[in-house]
């Protein structure tokens, strides 16, 4: 697994070892069961929101962890801010984090003014309009399964204008919270009206110019890429949780590790994790660049085919004691069959993938390869 | 916990800027009507496309210029390597040579050995075969039976090897055979030696795979002689030394790409409107393609920075041959055709009937899947 020390830069590190630090005091067994409305939980931290630590992280500089110095951020490398993500991925952190990190960066590059306030991304799904109104512009829709909706400062979403020319949209004060859904890790998602909200016209932006036209990207594909991120934690997680049990646990007077068929179960397993890493850091690698939105497809589309994989043997190997919520493993799983599906499953990125491939046909598709591994294609 | 060596660094510069000469290579034996992409795969052999690609200093990148190789970095030849395999070209006569036996007799040859034959390696010129399969011993190579016994300067061998693919053609063999007892761990008393095909005692019996093809065989050495200046590596060591092998036959992109012209075939017959079907499954494909060229990448990082990484390399072999399965399979289903082998002008009916007809092999050569799961259960701690 990786650690700070192999962050390049140093000030990299720091702040992968100080979220750790801050993971570890803060995330009790008990704040995690709250959060995951787990039997015998008291209170639902989905209606908690654990304002301690989401100061803490604030405190630390966290939400702006992406955006560059000059604009007020700490200005990590994006493969170190997907690392950070991975960590969060990794401890099931109830709080969104990942999609402020990821926000803010894609908010400060178009331009737009960043704040350390909590945030979350919109996924894509109905359009919102945006119209002109004489303090800015005026919002028609309504948008749903919207992580944290209910609790964030600010929102982040794809629009159109009438033209159909897409936008990106900073709401500071969401509209009229309609309904909470849960996803099935029990994270708050919420449906919203926007209609009839009123941002001002600083709120409403280009998308970067990282790349031009169709490969733009979007906050559903920003969305897609923090999922991706967050899967390979989870996915270290499950795996991690797998060998561990396979190795304590006994029947028939040994270890489970030492039966072949769950060697075999654990080295698949073990592959999908490899294949779901490689394309996460591809994408990771693509941040800002005009690969990003092709690289963060393929990155959702292996990371979300590896979680149902994972997560079956992950919960095979721990046998009937991984199917209870007593056992942590499902602060994993639960979460991979959550976030496989969020920001557009991994079967809508693979059509996208795939109509891009065969649009080009075949003989572009090497060049297409080896232009995405940064190469010269 | 565990953890893996794979890095998501882009290929330095000077390998890139290796891409350009060996596509205008490839481009001109295309235009030259040397191969068809479809119909050939780098275990076809074609000695004097090897020759052609030897003359334009695409073999032996990576071995030194004393021994008429090019100096470079294993990096520039990952690039030359997928980039003939993207191609479909005829790599069988000098892809083994390249991939591992000549850096073999590089790293544990004796002097002797390595300027008879490494410097025609780099030329394109001599083929070898990899003779370590018997009988008896397939996934349990420490089983091998076929015994070097020393006879003054030299050794005499006798036994048999099989499924030694292009052992018909190659000038030699790198074989695993027995000089000693196993021991405990049963890896002990295993040399390896080069064998020329050429030398009295050796015969080769073929045998045919399921498209009706030779390409692998039956090797039979009766009182070989072989001089102990052919011998790679001490006396007993063979065992580390094809684990070492191991690592550079398993991690390529020959382990995922052998089909990769199936799926260009499929991407054209499919043409530029998919229908969700289609373009879901060839999406899949492409996102599990883009993982294993990353790690398949980093893999050759590791081996050209010295490092062995057996695991990493069995997890690329056991992704990507699933892979290099899977991509028949769905091919059908995409597009509903009857495969043929001899459905002259029909590119997307031959290549995928060769390759249903060839893809049990992938799980098979150069490790069973099996056996791969095993090896990456013990870089998990598990074994
Ligand atoms: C096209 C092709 C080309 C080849 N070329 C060469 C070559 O050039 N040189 C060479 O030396 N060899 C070559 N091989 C041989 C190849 O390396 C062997 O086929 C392979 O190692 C498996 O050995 P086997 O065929 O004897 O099968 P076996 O070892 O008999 O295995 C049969 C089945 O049992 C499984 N099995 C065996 N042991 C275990 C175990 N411990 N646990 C679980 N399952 C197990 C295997 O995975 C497999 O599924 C080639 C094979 C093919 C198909």
């Amino acid at each position: 697994m990786d650690h700070a020390a192999e962050a390049g830069d140093p000030v990299d590190g720091i702040v992968l070892d100080q979220v750790e630090r801050l993971l570890a005091q803060h995330l009790t067994p008990a704040l995690l069961a709250a959060c995951d409305g787990a039997a015998g939980a008291t209170a639902r931290a989905a209606d908690l929101w654990p304002a301690d630590l989401w100061t803490a992280l604030a405190e630390s500089g966290l939400p702006l962890a992406l955006v560059p110095e000059a604009e007020g951020g700490i200005g990590l490398a994006a493969t170190t801010a997907a690392r950070l993500i991975r960590r969060c991925g990794r401890a099931a952190l109830p709080l969104p984090l990942p999609e402020t990190v990821a926000g803010a960066a894609l908010w400060a590059a178009t331009g737009g003014q960043v704040a350390e306030d909590a945030l979350s991304l919109v996924p894509g799904g109905g359009p919102v309009r945006i119209a002109p109104h004489a303090e800015g512009f005026v919002l028609d829709g309504r948008v749903a399964q919207v992580p944290w909706g209910g609790s964030v400062a600010a929102l982040l979403l794809d629009a159109v204008d009438a033209a159909g020319i897409p936008h990106l949209v900073r709401i500071a004060a969401p509209g009229t919270l309609r309904d909470t859904h849960h996803n099935l890790a029990g994270e708050p998602r919420d449906t919203l009206d926007l209609t009839g909200c009123i941002v001002p016209a600083a709120d409403v932006r280009a998308a970067p110019g990282w790349a031009a036209g169709a490969g733009a990207p979007s906050v559903e594909s920003v969305g897609a890429w923090v999922r991706a991120q967050q899967m390979v934690g989870a996915l270290e997680t499950c795996l991690g949780s797998a060998l561990a049990h396979a190795q304590e646990r006994q029947q028939f007077g040994r270890p489970l590790a030492k039966f072949q068929a769950i060697q075999h179960m654990l080295a698949e397993a073990a592959g999908h994790v490899a294949a779901a890493t490689a394309a996460a850091d591809l994408a990771a690698a693509c941040w800002g660049d005009p690969r990003f939105v092709l690289a963060t497809a393929i990155a959702k589309a292996r990371c979300g085919e590896a979680a149902g994989h994972v997560a079956a043997i992950g919960h095979q190997i721990h046998g009937a004691m991984g199917f209870t919520q007593e056992h942590p493993l499902h602060r994993a799983t639960r979460r991979l069959w959550s976030w496989r599906d969020e920001f557009g499953s991994d079967a809508l990125w693979q059509e996208r993938i795939g109509r891009a491939v065969c649009a080009g046909g075949g003989a572009a598709l090497w060049p297409m390869l080896v232009r995405l591994r940064g190469g010269a294609g | 916990m565990h953890s893996f060596r794979f890095s998501a660094e882009p290929l330095p510069p000077e390998a890139e800027a290796a891409r350009a000469s060996v596509r205008a290579f490839l481009d001109a034996e295309r235009a030259a009507g040397h191969f068809v992409p479809h119909r050939t795969s780098w275990t076809t052999f074609d000695a004097a496309f090897s020759r052609r690609a030897g003359a334009a200093g695409l073999i032996g990148l990576t071995l030194p210029e004393a021994y008429g190789g090019h100096g470079r970095s294993g990096l520039v030849r990952f690039v030359v390597t997928e980039e003939m395999l993207a191609a479909g070209a005829p790599c069988g006569a000098h892809w083994i040579a390249d991939r591992q036996s000549g850096p073999q007799i590089h790293r544990h040859g004796t002097e002797a050995a390595k300027r008879a034959i490494l410097p025609r390696i780099c030329r394109g010129e001599c083929a070898f075969g990899i003779g370590m399969s018997e009988p008896n011993s397939g996934s349990d190579l420490a089983a091998v039976r076929t015994r070097a016994v020393r006879d003054g300067d030299g050794w005499v061998i006798n036994g048999s090897k099989i499924w030694t693919t292009n052992a018909h053609q190659v000038d030699y063999l790198l074989a695993l055979v027995r000089t000693g007892e196993p021991g405990p761990d049963r890896h002990g008393g295993l040399t390896q030696f080069i064998v020329d095909m050429a030398a009295p005692g050796v015969t080769v019996r073929p045998i045919l795979d399921l498209s009706g093809h030779h390409e692998f065989n039956e090797v039979f050495f009766t009182d070989y002689r072989v001089a102990d200046a052919m011998r790679v590596g001490a006396e007993g060591a063979g065992w580390g030394l094809v684990t070492e092998e191991l690592a550079f036959e398993r991690s390529g992109p020959d382990r995922f790409l052998s089909d990769y012209r199936l799926l260009v075939e499929l991407v054209d017959r499919i043409g530029p409107e998919p229908d969700r079907f289609q373009a879901v499954e060839t999406g899949r494909m492409v996102a599990q393609l883009t993982a294993l060229l990353g790690m398949s990448a980093s893999v050759a990082r590791l081996l050209d920075q010295g490092v062995v990484p057996g695991v990493e390399a069995a997890l690329v072999k056991d992704v990507g041959n699933g892979f290099e399965r899977a991509v028949p399979e769905i091919a059908r289903r995409l597009v509903p055709v009857e495969p043929s082998l001899t459905a002259q002008g029909d590119a997307f009916r031959e290549a995928l009937g060769g390759v249903t007809l060839r893809a049990p092999s992938f799980t098979l050569r150069g490790g069973t899947r099996e056996v791969l799961r095993g090896v990456i259960a013990r870089g998990l701690g598990l074994r």
